[in-house]
């Protein structure tokens, strides 16, 4: 089971949760079990073709997924899976 | 001059081969190999010393010397004021098994006769050596590290959050100017974390607040108070005066403007950002690691961006986060470390935990990448400006 954790901008559309638990053995099927239980976070994550979305950086543990297989990244059973939303918030 | 002091004399120069400061400067121009060392007093090398020499006073040389030249085959070229301490110099040298001495005849008054170029060390002041001396104790740090923090230029935009707690610091830290641009005034609601504000400056412009609570702290250093936004017209003259960049806007205009402006003119930028409980550092050096287009070449949409209302931040939160970034200033000035140069460090309050993801250089990247224009990119509106 993997860990995903959920920046702060996306937390309102999970109820909150600061991490969630997915299941699969790709990102790619992590992700589909995240947006089944999770449906209105998919247009923040995948693009219109399927991909990833160029706003967002999604890691493997400490790695970024473009670097790796992308969507089709193997999981490992105790993978960290964080997303990286472009973030305004700043402190003026 | 006793007799016993001209024979020494007279057997050293029999032993030791000298050169004169024009045949010494093109030997230093020409011998990469060649170490140079200043073997006079302190108070004689503070007033000028030839450029590149190292220096290690006679009375230390035995002490100090194999630590410094630790090649004893190496040509090492020696001096003092006239040429006799450094005549001397080279026997012990030539003792402890160094094969390739000399000794520069007339020493620095020839070499400054012969109007050849010297260095002045900046000098620390009585003052300046207590203020600095928990500084001066520690080794990377030093005088030599000290005398850069005073010659260092560092930009901070924004003197809200995290540009209160980072300016505070390195304006005690004795970084020698502070430039902080930012054309907010202070409200009360800003002093639940913006240290360098206060009650009674309500209504004033936050860099003037600014100025004055960190010229009381450290009279030594020159604060540059500039009361503006930071614009397509004014960033690249702007940034080009300083040497490092501390980030602490709020908005994706202004991340973009300073990161295409930061590559153009090859600034590091010590980005910051927080919200609510957490917190982002992270170093962009262009060309050593990715830029914030690597990462995001351009922002969301208004239906993909975040939420733009206040989210509200805990009051110590930016405290932390500006501290780090304050940290990765020191140490880019200073060269030590390990600076967060393609690390973006994580920062939890609540967990009171630390994570870290790597990130990439982008080669296909709009302003660092290989066939990059930064110059050409677009700028940006605010998207929730509106
Ligand atoms: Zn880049």
């Amino acid at each position: 089971m993997a860990t995903l954790r959920i920046p702060p901008v996306l937390r309102p559309s999970v109820g909150g949760a600061k991490s969630v638990t997915a299941q699969g053995t790709t990102l790619g099927a992590a992700l589909d079990d995240f947006f089944r239980r999770y449906s209105a976070v998919r247009e923040q994550i995948i693009a219109a073709d399927g991909s990833i979305s160029n706003f967002v950086n999604v890691f493997v543990d400490d790695q970024d997924v473009r670097y790796l297989q992308g969507l089709a990244t193997p999981l490992a059973p105790d993978a960290t899976i964080t997303l990286l939303p472009a973030m305004a918030g700043g402190e003026s | 001059m006793g007799d016993a002091s001209r024979s020494m004399l007279a057997r050293a120069r029999s032993e030791i081969r000298e050169w004169r400061p024009l045949e010494a400067e093109q030997q230093i121009a020409q011998d990469g190999e060649l170490v140079v060392v200043d073997v006079r007093e302190q108070h004689e090398w503070n007033d000028g010393h030839l450029p590149a020499a190292l220096h290690v006073p006679r009375g230390f040389l035995e002490l100090q010397i194999e630590e410094k030249v630790p090649d004893k085959t190496a040509p090492v070229l020696l001096y003092c004021a006239g040429g006799v301490r450094s005549l001397l110099a080279g026997q012990t040298l030539q003792q402890m098994g160094y094969r390739n001495v000399i000794s520069m005849a007339g020493g620095y008054g020839a070499w400054t006769a012969a109007g050849l170029p010297t260095e002045t060390p900046l000098r620390l002041s009585d003052a300046q050596r207590r203020r600095y001396s928990r500084h001066l104790l520690v080794p990377e740090v030093g005088e030599a590290g000290q005398a850069k923090l005073l010659q260092a230029r560092v930009l901070l935009i924004g003197a809200g959050g995290l540009g209160s707690p980072a300016a505070y610091y390195l304006a005690a830290a004795g970084v020698g100017t502070l430039g902080l641009i930012d054309a907010d005034v202070v409200d009360e609601t800003n002093l639940q974390r913006q240290i360098l504000h206060n009650t009674s400056r309500i209504g004033k412009p936050k860099v003037a607040s600014a100025k004055e609570t960190l010229s009381a702290l450290n009279p030594d250093i020159t604060v540059n108070a500039i009361e503006d936004r930071l614009t397509k017209a004014n960033v690249l003259d702007l940034i080009s005066q300083y040497d490092v960049i501390l980030d602490g806007t709020d908005n994706f205009p202004t991340r973009y403007l300073l990161n295409d402006a930061s590559i153009i003119a090859n600034k590091p930028v010590v980005h910051g950002s927080v919200f609510r409980f957490e917190g982002q550092v992270t170093v962009f050096k262009p060309f050593e690691g990715p830029c914030y287009r690597c990462l995001f070449p351009a922002p969301p949409p208004p239906e993909l961006a975040p939420n733009c209302a206040e989210a509200g931040v805990l009051g110590v939160l930016p405290g932390t986060v500006g501290l780090l970034q304050a940290t990765e200033v020191i140490k880019l000035l200073l060269g030590i470390g390990e600076p967060l140069v393609g690390r973006l460090l994580m920062y939890d309050a609540l967990a009171e935990e630390f994570n870290e993801l790597r990130l990439f250089r982008r080669p296909d990247c709009p302003a660092c990448g290989e066939h990059a224009h930064p110059e050409d990119l677009p700028t940006y509106e605010d998207v929730c400006a509106v």
